[in-house]
């Protein structure tokens, strides 16, 4: 099964048995694909004694953790065929994860994201603010998960600006000019939580208090990359919409889960309040003792499998990530798969996501 | 100046290259087309013909060619 066979699927119409069934055949090719062609791959499989002939689900599969992609350079691909290195976000000092991607799978990342994003915002591309500074994206060979995921969105921008400058101020006179030219249409926003909170919604605020206001009630903010200082400041998510509401009237506030070793596969918050696994990936918890799979409700570590990583070794990780599967096909919203949250890093974990090592300078 | 000329100006102008090099130019044969210029080449078609793109196109055009092709089509109606 190809990725090409998946795509054309609607990305959350399979139940749990058509998407184990899909995700299982998918995945098991990709293991083979990446012993073929990686070494260290499979230099590890064989020390686990793997046996692909014993697996009955893509849950058997064995799973590489994150941190590895920061010790081994691994891919599966010659190097003449990088087109794009990734990079994960890290504070000053922390190593960072090096993702190697070649033209397909540069491709395929963009094309999953189309397909799970307009199933929350439509087709249709908006007028987009950036709620980051333009310098994110200038460095083109190497990319930070930063800048991957302000130019993954940015396809469903039609007009775009930075709302921030490069020194992480509010271009107001910007915004409002912007705002005016579009008045009455849906707005895109996408930005880091912490970024959103510390640099848009607190300015707003301050904006407010003397007597300048923005109207943002047609905007769709999406926003990703950690929680943490945000709950250091007793924010909680509840409180982020309503806050921002207030300032703004912002009602469509979509936060997202993903991690730059998996790009393109994210996990989109619905009008419920839950991420959302769509077809292109899956989330499995764990039981740190044994690793073995926690029922639905129990807290446990994050695995995350995507059908998208030809390039190098990615498609089924284990991460330092703890969450509970809240439910699976049958989220209020309508959308099939399961639904999750995260409560944050393990304990003792790196800080990382875009918003949050961001935030150690604050 | 004919629809292929604002065309390839279009690639001359986003990519600093000449004329005759974007001719059977495909993504990411050069620098300057990656994912970064990718979506600076997008903005700048779609000022010059006064369009908006699908996001299944911006995915697909990936060679000048293509582009040519993708304008082509009725909800562009762009004629080469």
């Amino acid at each position: 099964m190809s990725f090409d066979d998946i795509i054309n699927i609607s990305p959350y119409s399979l139940d749990s048995k058509e998407k184990e069934k899909m995700l299982t055949e998918r995945l098991l090719e990709l293991t083979a694909f990446h012993r073929r062609n990686c070494k260290e791959y499979n230099n590890m499989l064989e020390a686990l004694n793997f046996d692909e002939t014993e697996v009955n689900s893509y849950k058997d599969l064995p799973f590489l953790p994150v941190r590895l992609f920061k010790e081994l350079e691994l891919k599966s691909i010659s190097q003449e065929n990088v087109v794009k290195t990734m990079t994960s976000s890290g504070t000053t000092g922390q190593a960072v994860s090096k993702i190697y991607l070649d033209k397909t799978t540069s491709s395929n990342q963009q094309k999953a994201m189309v397909k799970i994003v307009s199933d929350f915002t439509g087709s249709s591309r908006m007028p987009m603010i950036i709620i980051d500074c333009p310098s994110v994206v200038k460095n083109r060979a190497m990319f930070s998960a930063r800048g991957a995921g302000i130019l993954g969105f940015s396809i469903f921008g039609a007009k775009k600006i930075y709302a921030l400058d490069d020194n992480m101020k509010l271009d107001v006179d910007g915004l409002r000019e912007f705002l005016d030219k579009y008045k009455g249409q849906k707005i895109l926003m996408f930005g880091f939580t912490f970024m959103i909170w510390q640099h848009f919604y607190k300015e707003l605020v301050r904006l407010r208090d003397g007597g300048i206001t923005f109207d943002l009630s047609d905007g769709i903010l999406i926003h990703g990359g950690g929680w943490k200082k945000l709950i250091s400041e007793a924010v909680s998510h509840d409180e982020f919409h309503k806050r921002l509401n207030d300032v703004c009237g912002i009602e469509h506030i979509y936060d997202y889960y993903g991690m730059v070793e998996q790009t393109g596969c994210i996990y989109m918050e619905c009008e419920c309040g839950h991420l959302h696994a769509s077809i292109f990936s899956d989330v499995i918890t764990r039981r740190p003792i044994d690793f073995s799979e926690c029922d639905m409700g129990e807290t446990g570590i994050i695995q995350v499998v995507s059908v998208i990583p030809e390039s190098y070794p990615g498609h089924s990780l284990l991460t330092e990530d703890e969450g509970v599967i809240l439910g699976e096909d049958d989220c209020p919203c309508g959308r099939k798969g399961k639904y999750f949250k995260i409560n944050g890093r393990l304990k003792n974990a790196e800080i990382r996501g875009c918003s949050d090592t961001y935030a150690t300078k604050f | 100046m004919t629809n292929l000329e604002k065309y390839t100006n279009v690639f001359v102008e986003t990519f600093e290259i000449t004329a005759e090099e974007a001719q059977g130019l495909k993504y990411q044969d050069i620098d300057a087309w990656d994912s970064v210029g990718h979506m600076g080449l997008i903005s700048a078609l779609e000022e010059a013909f006064d369009i908006m793109m699908d996001t299944d196109d911006i995915i697909d055009l990936n060679s000048f060619e293509k582009g040519k092709e993708i304008l082509s089509k009725s909800e562009y109606g762009v004629e080469f």
